[in-house]
């Protein structure tokens, strides 16, 4: 289907409702080629007005997803199975290795420094909040 | 010498509304979330990607305001007299749809012509803020 002569309006929700299915299916085995048939674009038109728009590739805008997903549940307490079976890795090893290459640490590592970190705020939480409002809100008192 | 703005705050009608709005609807990302004492909550939160701390506070906070302030704040916000600035987009007609699809209020859709497309909408509590698209 040619969509290069549709309204600019049109194009954008079909990108954005894309997005949004990206969004809500990020943990499934998200097959971008066919979001873009769905989409009634051809692959390339599809990731170009995606690119443009969002400034990232669709896969590249997956995988930053789920990499947030993974720090955010690995941040509240899963272990790093579970957070690997939740967002639908294929295997953990292929998890770490992505997980690694881009938030540099192991999934672990990350997991452990950031539960060690919520611990040191729940026994000084005053340390982490700008003095100013710890003054203001009355919090030393 | 002063090197940048490292935390900015906006009033709130309340808190948990708040967070599910910016969290949620907006996109933005939790920077703090921690407990202070009792009733207490320290909850900062900013767009993906970005340093500066959107410090979310809730008006009806007894240890910051007096009882008649916290109304007179709760009074202004309620007749939208606060607007705090100025989100920048990639794309704001993209930005718009998708917004709008998660059931953001806008005072003003973007409109192109006449220089940088802007649109306008309001948080869950009625502050006001530009959306327009990065130069």
């Amino acid at each position: 289907m040619n969509t290069e002569n549709y309204p600019k309006i049109y194009l954008y929700k079909r990108i954005v409702e894309a997005k949004l299915f990206i969004d809500k299916h990020y943990a499934d085995n998200i097959d971008i080629d066919a979001i873009a048939r769905e989409a009634c674009f051809s692959k390339f038109h599809f990731l170009r007005l995606f690119r443009q728009i969002y400034q990232v590739t669709p896969h590249k805008y997956l995988t930053m997803l789920r990499l947030q997903k993974a720090k955010e549940l690995l941040q509240s307490g899963a272990s790093v199975t579970e957070t690997c079976g939740i967002l639908g890795f294929e295997s953990m090893s292929s998890f770490n290795k992505l997980f690694k290459r881009h938030i540099k640490l192991a999934p672990s590592v990350y997991a452990t420094r950031r539960r060690d970190q919520r611990s040191d705020m729940k026994k000084h939480p005053l340390n982490y909040v700008p003095l100013c409002f710890v003054d203001y809100m009355g919090w030393d008192k | 010498m002063i090197s940048k703005l490292s935390h900015v705050s906006f009033f709130v009608l309340d808190l948990h509304s708040a967070r599910d709005f910016y969290v949620n609807k907006l996109g933005f990302e939790v920077k703090m979330d921690i407990p202070v004492g009792e009733k207490g909550l320290w909850l900062t939160v900013a767009p993906k990607g970005q340093d500066i701390e959107i410090t979310l506070i809730p008006v009806d906070n007894e240890m910051m305001f007096k009882k008649d302030t916290s109304e007179k704040l709760a009074e202004l916000i309620k007749a939208r007299a606060f607007g705090f600035g100025v989100f920048e987009c990639a794309d704001v007609y993209a930005t718009y749809e998708e917004l709008k699809n998660k059931g953001v209020e806008f005072i003003k859709a973007p409109k192109e012509g006449g220089g940088i497309p802007e649109a306008i909408i309001r948080d869950d509590s009625g502050n006001f803020f530009g959306l327009c698209q990065a130069k």
